[in-house]
């Protein structure tokens, strides 16, 4: 909710010239949710020292966001908006200082070149796991010395340990201008919560802030991704209100997004591709894709002429919608609309729209259930619905220690509910298989390592009188 | 004079098809004696898809439209008839085809007018032009089809050879079907396969206090005087005869009660084949129709006559008590109940068989009653099974007497199962029926191991005892359907979601968003004169079903393994992540009920307690730390150094800065209040010790819900278990108020002003009956009122300034607390179904949709 920045420039009061604030004076611009304070702490010829102080009404805010989108889960009540530095901040910068910010100074023209040793102080950024990495990685190509400062939860709590709050302080030699850019780009790029932007044409307006600086940075790809995120997703649905706040998906860590992330995309690839070969060689044509998710598998069935018909079911409505915009089902010829089906259904409840297939592919999915489930949804796919072949991938346990960043006895997704090794595994699908009158066969998904074996496996389950 | 008919007599449920040429006047007659949504007139059917009565190019449309209409109305049970020339073969065929799916019967009314009236009416209709030709055909057609109307299947025929005739027709007399007793309620004594098996059947009688004397045989009587008890009925379902030593005897005990009216019989497989054997014809002498045949070779032919009369005048089924009885031989589907047609009295004699045979050679039957979801119970025999059990409401109770099982009775309304055991085994069962018991879970319990995703998904209408209808929007039932997948635990657990809770109306006192001065208005508004507060425990909803062993949680839930109870969320998730430690949970509540003797005193060995958990951060431990804890310490670490450099700047005498400051250090201050606030509710938890639960309704025992008492009941009963285990169990604070009285009104309001001052999150204002019905119907079960600085951690820390308040008391109430009462009947509706011991799909639509209320859109702050 502040900002502060001190030069030692001399003389320092030309720091005000610059921004076109006096320095004597407090001031304040209007926000669409409060005000925004400027005044100077400090205002001599050694040190010049200007503040941005955010007035954030937190009620006013949570009425603002229910007129132009649908509503909020409670969360967003008590929420940290109004201490923060965020994309409010980047706005009040862009009032407050806008003839600063866009390079002009009418009265001091010789000033705009000027390169000053600048001190930035933030209270405070928010930054999600592994922030302290991400706000190096922004700030320091830039030519910044960065000194973070993180904040413990609460004092008496200590056992819940830090947040993810820091305190920043920034030390450097530039043009104002170029500083002021910086902030106001980089400072919404380090907050993954919603952006409060007004429009599109905002966005626009931001990246034109970039300019000169943005093209050449090593995360600029990172930073237009993260900066464009917040965009449209203000909306919750009905859906959200009832996810009880514990398993709401954790930002993902910094360093994940490069390597266990890639191994994980280039895994689930290669598990896809398995599957697909093996619901070929099954010789089915009438397939169903038992948690097809956005629907990944569904598109590489959907281009092989033997697959006539096609069925995805996923439980959560928003997942579909999303495959049948990848899809692009709506725009499908109707002779493709006829191949395919999607629809909401559980892996828990028996469910005659399953019945008659001759193929399903179950991939990554029984790990989200209970365990105690897990016999429903034997008895849901073995018993009812039956279907000739049923390819089942899920991961293979012992080989996350391969997986660097993953804490032992953590699962690879938060929502999992278990993971099994290879021999529990073959040891369910046996049972499955017996009980049910199939035939199964296990493979390993992915490069086996001597020790752990691969990273997923597969079971390809036969009915038995085939 | 010919004296004509002034009506005509058909069931109350058939397919009616008028017959007659283009002008024969069967719409105005149709009109004249039948309701008009009866009427499925094909112009009409041509108009409605191409705005034309007479266009002959929307034929093939109109007829199909024409046949929809007709099942629809036919399924529901609505007579229908057919407003169309229907001159042709082709035309009526599918029409009878149609009465035959749906197990009605399929009526000709045939109205043969003279070709020159017909013709005559159609010149007279500007839109009708079609030549002489096409009538002259009609009526060739017609002529030729009356004689085969009743070979193409119509059971009832009428003609009518005139316009004098048809106009003499005053009324359509509607008869029921034999099979419609719905006037008859009982008491009844339904009584399983009886095979021959005379003395066990007197016996059985006798147990159920009939009286049963020998007397001399006549032709009323058949040797037997039976007097009922208490004004019961005996129903028989049938197969009285074979393999056992004394079918005559049965016979003619059987033919005795129902002759003096204190009986009704169906008949079973097997004395049909003795109906067939006695008519002379071709039947194949065994299975047991071999005892049967030398038994009756000592009677007389006259007695034989008899009981083919007697056998051939059964009904296949009954329907009894305002339609909730049926009782079939082989048991009967929902659609067939009530109806008539050779499907539904080969389904009540034989059941449904696949076409299959087993390894035995018997056929293979399919269980149609796993798939029953029938209103009405199904009393049926046919299948020997060594217990009786209800499944969806349907009950087998052929026992396999003359296998040498026993011979059951059920009471009815009662369901009380009575039963004498054989006196020996009279033949050796083909299939050895008592395989069947292999399994340790009941029926029920075994089909309800898996419910069906058509009973809970799409648009969906409860009936609940307490709020009538309530209706699950599609949207909200897709949510649902994913939480409850996701995270549900087992639904046999969820016998009950808790309903959302109102807070009050907002206060007019300056400082207070809410205040229990509302809460008392609010009732009193209501008509409601006595309410109880208790005070509101800051930490999570649970629901506890704990049960007195291992062995109940198997007898009552159907759940195997899964520990002696569970404790889940409001949305129904497991409350513990931890399996030891839920054990180790439950287990100690289970003691404490042992301990205070709860199980006795309840004839118990389950129950099922709405509770609250604490503390808090033992559930909400994420929450609170990425919520309310990131908003504090993010506030602190800001503000500490804005007040800061406020400071500084303070010493450089710029206007407006002190203003600043002073409100920077007020929101200071207010983030102190707040952290302060949910620190109320937390504290560590490092095992079970740490953990308090505090229970607050006693929802449900064996045999019944416990709504019925007042919450003063509840709590009473509640602290005497909890003084087993104070450790664990907190019994709730609470104060009767009389609402007249204003000083105990005061009195509650300055011990809800202590509370709440010492960090309390508030106090809930209930109603004293659990159930409360005021002057606008069901009054709100609970009121809450929150306390002002726990408030703050659902409206923010700085909702208490006063430019913030008064936005804030600017709220509406309506949805949230329509929500409370629809979920509040739904689960109490799904306690009811439980302890009915309804099937689980019925306890959990209800349960599921308390969770798709849920995701409706209400301001989560309320």
């Amino acid at each position: 909710m502040l900002l502060n920045i001190s030069t030692t420039h001399n003389p320092a009061t030309d720091l005000s010239f610059l921004l076109h604030k006096h320095p004597d004076k407090l001031q304040s611009v209007e926000l669409a949710t409060g005000k925004a304070h400027i005044f100077y702490s400090e205002a001599t010829t050694d040190n010049c020292s200007v503040n941005l102080l955010l007035d954030i009404n937190p009620i006013e805010l949570v009425k603002n966001n229910r007129n132009n989108s649908s509503d909020f889960a409670l969360a967003h009540y008590v929420n940290d908006r109004p201490y923060v530095a965020s994309s409010f901040m980047s706005v009040a910068i862009s009032k407050a200082f806008s003839t600063a910010l866009n390079g002009k100074c009418s009265k001091r023209p010789e000033l705009l070149d000027q390169v000053m040793d600048f001190e930035v102080k933030i209270s405070v950024l928010p930054a999600p796991k592994g922030g302290e990495l991400l706000i190096r990685r922004l700030f320091e190509p830039l030519g910044y010395e960065v000194i973070l400062q993180r904040h413990q939860l609460d004092a008496n709590f200590p056992e819940w340990g830090d947040s993810k709050y820091y305190t920043l302080n920034l030390k450097g030699a530039c043009k104002l201008k170029e500083l002021l850019s910086h902030l106001y780009v980089l400072i919404p790029v380090l907050d993954t919560n919603k952006h409060y932007w007004v429009n599109q044409s905002e966005v626009e307006k931001l990246l034109a802030k970039g300019e000169g600086w943005l093209g050449n940075h090593p995360e600029k790809e990172q930073i237009t991704k993260r900066y464009l995120r917040g965009i449209g997703g203000l909306t919750r649905n009905a859906l959200d209100r009832l996810i009880e706040n514990d398993l709401e998906e954790q930002p993902i860590e910094v360093e994940e997004e490069s390597e266990v992330v890639k191994k994980k995309e280039s895994l689930h690839h290669q598990r896809l591709k398995l599957a697909l070969q093996e619901l070929k060689n099954s010789g089915a044509k009438r397939v169903v894709d038992l948690g097809c998710g956005e629907g990944k598998l569904l598109k590489s069935l959907l281009k092989e002429k033997q697959f006539e018909e096609i069925l995805g079911v996923d439980v959560s409505y928003k997942t579909l919608e999303k495959a049948m915009e990848k899809l692009h089902y709506n725009e499908m010829s109707p002779k493709q609309k006829e191949r395919i089906k999607l629809i909401q259904g559980s892996l828990t409840y028996r469910d005659k729209r399953l019945d008659g297939y001759d193929a399903a592919a179950i991939i990554e999915v029984i790990e989200h259930l209970d365990l105690n489930r897990l016999r429903s949804f034997e008895r849901v796919v073995f018993e009812f619905s039956k279907p000739k072949v049923v390819v089942l991938t899920t991961p293979n346990r012992e080989y996350n220690e391969l997986f660097e960043s993953m804490a032992t006895d953590s699962f690879r997704h938060t929502d999992h509910r278990f993971e099994w090794t290879r021999k529990e595994f073959s040891n369910w699908a046996g049972q499955v298989a017996n009980s049910h009158g199939y035939d199964v066969e296990i493979k390993p998904v992915g490069e086996e390592d001597e020790k752990v074996g691969a990273p997923s496996q597969m079971a390809i389950f036969k009915l038995s009188e085939l | 004079m010919v004296k004509t008919m002034n009506k005509i007599k058909i069931p109350e449920l058939s397919l009616v098809v008028l017959i007659g040429v283009s002008g024969s006047g069967k719409s105005t007659f149709a009109k004249r004696v039948f309701k008009e949504t009866e009427i499925i007139s094909s112009d009409k059917c041509r108009a409605m898809v191409s705005d034309d009565e007479n266009n002959q190019a929307a034929t093939v449309d109109a007829f199909e439209l024409l046949h929809y209409i007709s099942s629809k109305r036919l399924k529901n049970g609505h007579l229908t008839v057919i407003d169309a020339t229907n001159v042709q073969t082709e035309a009526r065929k599918p029409l009878v085809q149609l009465a035959r799916d749906y197990h009605c019967l399929p009526v000709a009314i045939v109205l043969d007018v003279p070709e020159k009236i017909c013709q005559a009416r159609n010149d007279e209709r500007v839109d009708r032009n079609f030549g002489k030709h096409v009538l002259r055909q009609q009526r060739s057609q017609l002529k030729r089809s009356i004689r085969n109307l009743k070979r193409e299947g119509f059971r009832h025929v009428h003609v009518l050879s005139s316009v004098e005739e048809i106009d003499a027709i005053q009324k359509i007399q509607r008869e029921k079907l034999y099979n419609d007793k719905k006037e008859v309620s009982g008491p009844f004594d339904i009584i399983g396969d009886i095979h021959g098996c005379i003395d066990e059947a007197i016996e059985l009688l006798q147990k159920l206090g009939y009286n049963v004397d020998e007397i001399a045989y006549d032709n009323e009587s058949f040797g037997y005087k039976v007097a009922n008890p208490e004004g019961r009925k005996a129903l028989f379902l049938g197969d009285l005869v074979d393999r056992g030593p004394n079918s005559p005897a049965v016979l003619k005990l059987v033919m005795s009660m129902v002759k003096s009216g204190i009986a009704y019989c169906v008949p079973g497989n097997h004395d049909m084949k003795l109906q067939k054997y006695l008519s002379g014809k071709n039947v194949q002498i065994k299975h047991g129709l071999e005892q049967t045949v030398e038994q009756l070779s000592q009677e007389s032919e006259d007695f034989k006559n008899t009981v083919k009369e007697f056998l051939y005048g059964l009904v296949s089924h009954y329907v009894f008590d305002k339609g909730k009885l049926v009782i079939a031989h082989a048991g009967l589907k929902e659609e067939m109940q009530g109806r008539g047609s050779g499907a539904v009295r080969s389904f009540c004699m034989y059941g449904e068989t696949t076409g299959e045979t087993d390894e035995f050679g018997l056929p293979v039957r399919h269980n149609w009653a796993a798939d029953y979801r029938g209103r009405a119970k199904v009393v049926y025999g046919h299948t020997p099974v060594p217990e009786a059990q209800w499944l969806n409401k349907t009950i087998d109770i052929d026992t396999g007497c003359v296998f040498g099982g026993k011979l059951t009775a059920l009471r009815y309304p009662e369901e009380e199962l009575v039963s004498v055991p054989a006196k020996m085994m009279y033949a050796e069962p083909a299939r050895p029926y008592k395989l069947e018991a292999d399994s340790s879970l009941s029926h029920q319990h075994e089909l309800d191991d898996l419910l069906d995703i058509d009973d809970v998904i799409g648009k969906r209408i409860v009936a609940t005892s307490l709020q009538n209808n309530i209706t699950i929007r599609e949207e909200n039932s897709i949510a649902a359907l994913e939480v409850m997948s996701r995270f549900a635990m087992n639904p046999k657990w969820l016998i009950y979601l808790p309903p959302t809770m109102s807070p009050s109306e907002t206060s007019d006192i300056d400082e207070y968003l809410e205040h229990p001065k509302e809460a008392f208005k609010y009732f009193k508004s209501q008509g409601i004169d006595k309410v109880i507060c208790e005070e509101k425990h800051m930490g999570s909803r649970a629901i506890l079903v704990v049960c007195k062993d291992e062995n109940a949680v198997k007898e009552r839930f159907g759940i195997e393994n899964e520990g002696i109870g569970a404790c889940f969320t409001r949305t129904g998730r497991n409350f513990f992540n931890d399996s030891a430690l839920e054990n180790a949970f439950l287990n100690r509540v289970q003691l404490a009920l042992t301990h205070s003797g709860f199980w006795t005193k309840f004839n118990t060995d389950w129950v099922c307690l709405d509770t609250e958990l604490m503390p808090w951060s033992a559930k909400a431990q994420s929450l609170l730390k990425d919520q309310y804890a990131s908003v504090g310490a993010s506030a602190s670490a800001a503000l500490a150094n804005v007040i800061g450099n406020l400071e500084i700047t303070q010493k450089r005498g710029i206007d407006g800065v002190d203003q600043l400051l002073e409100s920077y250090m007020a929101k200071s201050e207010m983030i102190g209040d707040y952290t302060k606030a949910y620190g109320n509710y937390c504290w560590p938890v490092n095992g079970l010790d740490d953990y308090k639960l505090a229970p607050f309704h006693i929802l449900a025992t064996d045999g019944e819900t416990h709504m019925n008492k007042n919450h003063e009941w509840h709590m009473e009963t509640i602290k005497s278990i909890c003084e087993a285990d104070p450790k664990l169990m907190v019994a709730t604070p609470y104060q009767l108020i009389d609402l007249d009285d204003d000083s105990q009104i005061e009195s509650a309001i300055a011990w809800w002003t202590e509370l709440t001052e010492k960090g309390g999150e508030g106090m809930v204002v209930k109603p004293l009956d659990f159930v409360a019905h005021g002057k606008k119907g069901l009054v709100q079960p609970a009121i809450k009122c929150r306390g002002k600085e726990y408030l703050r951690i659902i409206y923010g820390p700085e909702y208490t300034l006063q430019e913030n308040l008064k936005v804030l008391k600017n709220r509406g109430l309506g949805r949230k607390r329509s929500l409370a009462l629809r979920e509040f009947a739904l689960g109490l509706e799904a306690l009811d179904r439980f302890v009915k011991k309804e099937p689980l799909r019925k306890v959990h639509e209800c349960v599921f949709g308390v969770l798709a209320l849920e995701s409706e859109a209400v301001d989560p702050r309320l």
